[in-house]
């Protein structure tokens, strides 16, 4: 660990410092919740190609699960592993572990309630009526609670470390406090008090913050920390770093209103959201540069480097998600895209195709070191990447592209029936697609727990040459 | 400085954040502070009353076990009904996003894209300002139609075999079935389904276009007249409504333009389900705000008799909007009738329509 003797000169055993059980069960907790979104998504995909195998079972409506699908995502699936990695790599860029291991635990406990009751209270038909945040109202305060323990958890070690921080912690230390506020925001305020419009700028905000400052952060933080270590080479820029973290940290939160465009919002505040969304895309420039001219020198790595292929492909797929949003977001593109597919491609490229592969990417790097043993088949890691990463491609292209046919129908002002009918070929292809990511991580189960059996049973490790080295570290 | 654990804690994560929540979210807030929120109570207009008694005299068995006995005629009466229409509201808005209809169906009008022209008026601020709107339902994505002028276009029975099993009513529809509204038969809603049916009949009950019809084709047009030019008169009477505090009098506002045209699709059954004596013995809360629409210059829509038949030429059958008598049969397709065309409309096909024998 480079990073460590940089700022200490004291040898520290960094390994000692994470629990690794705990890191094994956030993945283990966010990859369940995963397969159970995915069902969801499923489960809205056949509906809407009239091919529901559950029809009429109030407990498996599509809509409840539609909003199961997209909480399982960002509080099931993102949480846990943004969590669990963040117990991987604060302890050691801090060098020291987090303030209580019981603590810890606690919170890998409570947040599983909290997305379980979550679930729970969705499928029964309590759902709160924000977008991203359907969680039950009496559900919210516990949530809340328990991201003030996150932040009580990792706030102190962070804060406690002598020099200066490396970028991985700004993002961190940031996006602590920003997913404590946002959250806090997003679901007390539309509620309780705020309506109207004013409620609408708030939803949209939260829609906005729970992407851009708690996933966001952590997932950029985590890729800081995870390509110079891959690559073993610094990041090719520390300016640019800065430019791209306080880039992030001004115009992000500006833009929540660009979800609620052709509202009654005010359209002055329309105009400021729309415009800081295209200037954070120029920063979003400037961290990619950053990351290519990492790469640059190794590019094979790219190639032989599984983890480095994810993240790569995550950062790919993140340059075309923002390249399209400051597209999408402009007034003229709006008028059409607006309400249509195009959304919902948009929102998979970024939850699957940029966090969802980092994720797995990291999942594909540390699960060999959490469970004690080499992975059980690369084969089957390469059929993880490509099936996801492919259907993933796959799924947006066609949603993107419903999506314009959708909204010149609903221009045309053809009846409803048109847009339906004209949405059915790319509805039956996005099953398709959503079958070939849901397979992907199927085979990644296949293999997590093969290398699971491998590992209980002993068996040694192949011969590096027999076996080429999944990671570069 | 720029990477100092204070400038990130305090710059970055809260001096931005407030930032971005002042300008933002505070902003708006302010803005709309006048606008008075309603609850739902307010709410209760005359419009909403006409379609909550209806649903007392089409589902009578129903409504006496989920919603009770109305006590006899009086003022208790009103107030008994008032209050319940009220509680059915807030039930219904809870169905509503429990059950994510507003992930499918938008709750607003854009100025663009034709919408004023296939929804109605634009939306306005002041028509969100209440308390079936914590958090606001604009949604973010439309599968099935925007809803937010959807009260009275079509009938209580429509909308209860609709929500039973949508595909009676509306061949090819993606929209899942939802039975367990209903006790066994869409003409047994239980408390859901009265509660939904409540507040779908609400949605721009408040609107003095209300209930609104969409236009599909210029063929309805009366000559001279500007395809859109209703909208621009509803969009004037709604500015009005804005300029006081959100509750406007009912005062007339004549538009020549688009006095012709609110009389032509889909009123052939809409007379059906307004007979001309509704049972409404008193406006229940305030009127609604009136304007551009002519039955409403002079007296809230459900006294006003209408004419029985409107348009001396029939709207054609529309597959989006078709409306079905209560009279209908409902288990089953509904067959076509014998002389009637079944027209099929395929985008895949040539110039987006086909014609089907």
């Amino acid at each position: 660990m480079s990073s460590a003797s940089l700022t200490d000169n004291r040898t520290v055993d960094v390994d000692r410092l994470v629990d690794r059980k705990l890191v094994l069960y956030f993945y283990l907790a966010s990859l369940t919740y995963l397969f159970i979104s995915m069902l969801g998504g499923l489960l809205m995909a056949f509906q809407l190609i009239r091919h529901n195998p559950l029809s009429g079972i109030e407990i498996f409506s599509p809509g409840r699960w539609r909003m199961v699908h997209t909480n399982a995502i960002a509080y099931g699936f993102l949480a846990n592993a943004l969590l669990g990695s963040m117990f991987w790599a604060v302890p050691r860029l801090t060098l020291r572990p987090v303030l209580s291991r019981l603590l810890s635990w606690f919170i890998f406990i409570a947040w599983q309630g909290v997305v379980l009751a979550t679930a729970g209270g969705i499928l029964l038909g309590q759902a709160q009526g924000l977008e991203w945040g359907e969680t039950p109202t009496w559900i919210d305060p516990v949530a809340l609670l328990g991201l003030a323990l996150v932040v009580l958890n990792f706030l102190p070690s962070i804060v406690m470390t002598k020099g200066p921080l490396y970028v991985t912690l700004w993002y961190f230390m940031a996006a602590l406090v920003w997913t404590f506020l946002t959250y806090a925001m997003g679901n007390f305020m539309p509620e309780y008090f705020v309506s109207g419009s004013a409620a609408g700028a708030v939803g949209g905000l939260f829609i906005h913050d729970l992407v851009g400052l708690f996933v966001t952060p952590i997932g950029w933080g985590l890729m800081y920390y995870f390509v110079p270590i891959l690559l073993k080479k610094p990041i090719w820029s520390h300016g640019l770093s800065l430019v791209g973290f306080w880039g992030l940290a001004f115009f992000y939160p500006l833009q929540g209103i660009h979800h609620f465009l052709y509202t009654p919002i005010p359209m002055f505040l329309q105009y400021g959201a729309v415009i800081s969304t295209i200037a954070v895309e120029l920063v979003v420039a400037s961290v990619i540069i950053n990351f290519f001219g990492t790469l640059r020198g190794s590019g094979s790595a790219f190639i032989t480097n599984l983890p480095i292929r994810w993240f790569y492909t995550g950062m790919i797929f993140y340059f075309l998600t923002c390249l399209q949003c400051a597209f999408q977001t402009t007034l003229t593109f709006q008028a059409i895209i607006h309400f249509t597919d195009w959304v919902v491609g948009h929102a998979h490229l970024v939850m699957f195709g940029v966090f969802g592969l980092w994720i797995q990417g990291i999942m594909t790097y540390l699960m060999p070191r959490l469970i004690g043993h080499e992975w059980y088949s690369r084969r089957l890691c390469e059929w993880h990447f490509w099936l996801s990463a492919i259907s993933l491609a796959a799924m947006a292209t066609d949603l993107i592209a419903g999506g314009l046919v959708q909204g010149h129908v609903w221009r045309a002002l053809l009846p409803w029936d048109v847009s339906i009918e004209a949405s059915m070929p790319f509805w039956v292809v996005r099953v398709f697609t959503g079958l070939g990511m849901f397979a992907g991580q199927i085979v990644f189960y296949v293999n997590i727990y093969r290398t699971f059996q491998l590992a209980q049973q002993g068996a040694p490790e192949a011969a590096p040459a027999a076996r080429p080295a999944l990671v570069g570290a | 400085m720029l990477e100092s654990k204070g400038s990130v804690l305090v710059v970055a994560g809260l001096f931005f954040f407030g930032l971005a929540f002042v300008s933002n979210a505070l902003v708006p807030a302010l803005m709309y502070k006048d606008l008075p929120e309603k609850t739902a109570e307010q709410l209760v207009t005359a419009n909403l009353r006409y379609q909550f008694e209806d649903l007392a005299r089409r589902f009578p068995e129903s409504f006496e076990k989920h919603v009770g006995q109305a006590p006899p005629d009086g003022p208790e009466k009103e107030q008994w009904l008032n209050d319940r229409c009220a509680e059915l509201l807030r039930i219904g808005r809870k169905v509503y996003t429990g059950e994510a209809c507003w992930h499918c169906h938008s709750q607003f009008v854009r100025p663009v894209s034709g919408e004023s022209r296939r929804w109605g008026p634009v939306s306005q601020s002041w028509e969100y300002q209440n308390e079936l709107q914590r958090p606001v339902l604009f949604g973010t994505r439309r599968v099935g139609p925007d809803l937010s002028r959807e009260g009275g276009r079509r009938s209580n029975d429509w909308q209860a075999v609709h929500l039973f099993k949508p595909t009676l009513l509306s061949d090819g529809s993606v929209m899942p079935e939802y039975p367990w509204f209903f006790e066994g038969s869409p003409d047994k809603p239980n408390l859901r389904g009265l509660g939904l049916l409540t507040y779908l009949q609400w949605l721009g009950s408040w609107l003095p276009s209300y209930p609104y019809y969409e236009e599909w084709t210029s063929a309805h047009l009366p000559e001279g007249v500007e395809p859109g030019a209703v909208d621009q008169g509803a969009i004037d009477a709604a500015n009005q409504g804005v300029t006081g505090d959100g509750d406007a009098e009912p005062e007339a506002q004549p538009d020549s333009q688009s006095a012709p045209q609110d009389n032509e699709a889909g009123q052939d059954s809409s007379g059906e389900a307004k007979p001309a004596e509704p049972a409404v013995s008193e406006p229940a809360a305030e009127s609604p705000p009136a304007g551009a629409t002519p039955e409403s210059t002079t007296e809230p829509k459900p006294t006003d008799p209408k004419p029985t038949e409107p348009s001396p030429e029939p709207a054609p059958a529309e597959p989006a909007a078709g409306e079905v008598p209560a009279e209908q049969p409902i288990e089953g397709d509904r067959p076509p009738a014998p002389d009637e065309p079944t027209v099929q409309f395929s985008p895949w096909g040539p110039f987006f329509r086909q014609e089907v024998a």
